[in-house]
C-alpha cells in the first residue's frame, strides 16, 4: 500500500505515526510540507535514513523545487518522482492511506 | 442506453473493505464529523468497515463530552450508532458485512486513556497490527 505525508515534520507528529504503522514493502510518499522530511541535516532526517531500510520513500519534486531544497540535498535512498510519478504510485501501491 | 446506463450504475452485490481512519480531535476541526457521516454512508451500503481511531483521533469516543457551552453538537453518542450497526452485523447470519471498532494502544496510552474510557467497546491494537489491518483494505478514508 502506499501512505503519504503532507505535513511538515516539525509542527506535526503525521510522519512519526505513518512511520509507526507502515510495513515493510509498502511505499510512502512526502508532497507539500511533508518534503521538508525528505532533506538532508535536519533534526527528521534520522526517521526517513532509518525508513528508507524498510519501505520505498518518494518525494514529490515540484513540491522540493516551490520550497528550495535542492535534489542533491535530499536523503540518499529516497527518489523524486514528477506527478506523472505520483499517479503510477498509486497504480503499483494502492489502497492509499493519507495521513492529513 | 437506457440497458448501458442500468449496468453503469448497477452496483449491487458490489462489497468492499473500506477503513475509516479517525486521527483528528472532535471540535478542533470538521474532520471527524465527515468520517463519521462516510461511515454511516457505508452501513447504508451493506459494505465492510473497520472504524479506526488513532491519534488525538481517539479523544472522539472519549466518555463524558459535554459541549453546551461551546455551542457545538456533541457527535460522540452517534458512535454507539456504529456499536449497534456492528452488532447488528454480528447477529445476524443473514447480514453479511462485517464491522470492527478499533483503537491504537500507542495513542490511547500516550493520551492516558484504557478502554473503560470510550463510549463503545472497542478492539485494542499494536502499531504493527493496525499497520496489518490497513493492508487488507480496498479502500480507505482518512481524517
Amino acid at each position: 500500500m502506499l501512505h503519504t505525508v503532507n505535513k511538515s515534520p516539525f509542527e506535526r507528529a503525521n510522519l512519526d505515526s505513518c512511520l509507526r504503522l507502515a510495513r515493510k514493502g509498502s511505499a510512502i510518499l512526502l508532497y507539500e510540507d511533508g518534503v521538508y522530511a525528505a532533506a538532508r541535516h535536519t533534526t527528521a532526517a534520522a526517521k526517513i535514513e532509518e525508513a528508507v531500510k524498510n519501505v520505498s520513500v518518494y518525494v514529490l519534486g515540484p513540491d522540493l523545487a516551490a520550497r528550495a531544497i535542492d535534489e542533491d540535498n535530499v536523503i540518499d535512498g529516497v527518489k523524486v518522482v514528477d506527478y506523472g510519478g505520483f499517479v503510477d504510485l498509486v497504480v503499483e501501491y494502492g489502497p492509499v492511506q493519507a495521513w492529513l | 442506453m437506457e440497458d448501458e446506463l442500468q449496468d453503469q450504475f448497477d452496483v449491487e452485490g458490489v462489497k468492499k473493505r473500506f477503513m475509516y481512519v479517525n486521527r483528528k480531535a472532535p471540535y478542533g476541526t470538521i474532520y471527524a464529523q465527515e468520517v463519521l457521516e462516510s461511515v454511516l454512508i457505508s452501513a447504508a451500503f451493506e459494505q465492510h468497515a473497520v472504524v479506526a481511531f488513532l491519534d488525538d483521533g481517539v479523544y472522539q469516543i472519549k466518555k463524558g463530552q459535554d459541549t453546551k457551552a461551546v455551542n457545538m453538537k456533541n457527535f460522540s453518542p452517534t458512535f454507539k450508532i456504529i456499536e449497534m450497526e456492528k452488532e447488528d452485523a454480528d447477529e445476524d447470519p443473514d447480514m453479511d458485512m462485517e464491522w470492527r471498532i478499533v483503537v491504537e494502544k500507542e495513542s490511547m496510552e500516550a493520551r492516558g486513556l484504557t478502554p473503560e474510557d470510550f463510549v463503545v467497546d472497542v478492539e485494542v491494537l499494536s502499531s504493527p497490527e493496525l499497520g496489518a489491518l490497513m493492508e487488507e483494505q480496498d479502500v480507505i478514508l482518512s481524517g
